[in-house]
C-alpha cells in the first residue's frame, strides 16, 4: 500500500505502526509519530494500524526558539 | 529565585537553541549564557539521517532543563499533537504553547492560544504561553490552567525590543504575582536588561544570540544585562521627571557673581 510520510509518498507491506516504522528504517531512531493528525504514542504502535492512503508524521527532536 | 511551574531556576536568562552556526558553537553559548532552560522543538527526520538523535544527545550531555515548543503550528489541533509528540521525546510536560496567527508578525492567534491551553492543561500540560501583551487574552489564559505567560517584546526574530511599552507595563501590574517571561522580538542585551528593570521575571532569547558575530561572547553579554537589570529592579529605579534636579547639593554654595 502507499501511505505518505513526512509529505511523501512511500511503500509499505506492513500492517502495524510499530512493523511499518521498522520497515522504513526508524527502528533505532527516537522519534514520535501522528498518524493523519493524531497523536500515537509509543506503547500504542503495536496496535495503530495503518492503510492505503494514510498520513503518517515521524517527528525527531531538533533546534528551536 | 525564579520559579516556573514549582520548579527552581537559577538563571533568568531562557535561551533558544536554534540558528546557531554549528553545534559546537551552540554548546558553547548555552554554557556562556548560564541558561538552565532551554528550548527544543521537533522536525520531520527521514529514516536515512540523524540530525535529530546527535542533537538531542548533545542537549542531553549539557544537562539542562528542556522547553519544547510548538513553533510554526497555525491550528489548535496542530499544536496540540506537537505538543503531545514532544512530551513524549524530552520527558517533560512543559510546553512553550505556539499558536501563529499570520505569517508577516507571526502574532500569537490568542483566540487558538486559549483553547490549546485548556485542552493541554487538562491533559497534564504545563503550558507556557507564547502570547502578545494584551491583558484579556493573559486573562483568559491564566483561567485556562497557565500559570506562566510568556508575553512578545516585539515579532520574533525581529530584535526589535520592547515594542510596546505601555502594554508590557500595564500586564506587570496587573498580573504582579504571575511569572511573566519576555520571549521573542529581544534583539541586543539592553533590551534584556530594561524588561528586567520593569519587572518581568525572565527573559527568552535566541536569534539575538544565534546570529551575532560572536554567539559564546553575545551569550556572556546577555546574562550579564539580565543580572544588572535584575539587580537593578530589586534596587528600585528612581523615578523619570520632566525638568532638571541639581545632583549637587546647593546648600552652602559660595557666592562668586
Amino acid at each position: 500500500m502507499r501511505i505518505l510520510v513526512n509529505g511523501a509518498w512511500r511503500e509499505a507491506a506492513a500492517m502495524t505502526l510499530a512493523s511499518v516504522l521498522e520497515e522504513l528504517g526508524y527502528a533505532d531512531s527516537i522519534v514520535a509519530t501522528a498518524l493523519n493528525g493524531e497523536f500515537v504514542p509509543a506503547s500504542a504502535r503495536g496496535g495503530a494500524r495503518v492503510s492505503e492512503g494514510d498520513r503518517l508524521e515521524v517527528l525527531a527532536p531538533m533546534q528551536g526558539g | 529565585m525564579l520559579e516556573l511551574y514549582d520548579i527552581e531556576i537559577g538563571s533568568r536568562l531562557l535561551l533558544g537553541t536554534a540558528r546557531y552556526p554549528s553545534p559546537a558553537v551552540l554548546t558553547e553559548a548555552i554554557r556562556a549564557s548560564r541558561a538552565e532552560v532551554v528550548t527544543v522543538s521537533l522536525r520531520r527526520e527521514s529514516s536515512g539521517e540523524r540530525a535529530g538523535q546527535g542533537f538531542w544527545s548533545i542537549i542531553r550531555s549539557l544537562g539542562v532543563r528542556v522547553l519544547p515548543n510548538t513553533a510554526g503550528c497555525h491550528s489548535v489541533q496542530e499544536a496540540v499533537t506537537t505538543a503531545q509528540m514532544g512530551r513524549e521525546i524530552f520527558g517533560t510536560s512543559w510546553v512553550k504553547l505556539e499558536v501563529i496567527g499570520e505569517d508577516d508578525t507571526l502574532q500569537p492567534d490568542v483566540f487558538g492560544l486559549v483553547e490549546a491551553a485548556r485542552i493541554l492543561t487538562a491533559d497534564g500540560f504545563q503550558v507556557l504561553p507564547y502570547t502578545t501583551e494584551d491583558l484579556i487574552a493573559a486573562e483568559r489564559l491564566l483561567r485556562a490552567g497557565c500559570r506562566v505567560l510568556m508575553p512578545w517584546g516585539a515579532p520574533i526574530g525581529s530584535g526589535r525590543g520592547l515594542n510596546n511599552l505601555y502594554g508590557l507595563k500595564a500586564l506587570r501590574a496587573h498580573f504582579p504575582d504571575v511569572p511573566l517571561v519576555i520571549d521573542a522580538g529581544i534583539g541586543v542585551p539592553s533590551h534584556a536588561a530594561q524588561a528586567m528593570e520593569l519587572g518581568f521575571d525572565a527573559v527568552l532569547i535566541n536569534t539575538a544570540v544565534a546570529e551575532a558575530a560572536n554567539p559564546v561572547a553575545m551569550a556572556a553579554a546577555f546574562a550579564q544585562a539580565v543580572e544588572a537589570g535584575y539587580a537593578a529592579r530589586l534596587a528600585g529605579p528612581m523615578e523619570p521627571r520632566d525638568m532638571a534636579a541639581p545632583s549637587t547639593p546647593v546648600m552652602g554654595r559660595a557666592f562668586l557673581g
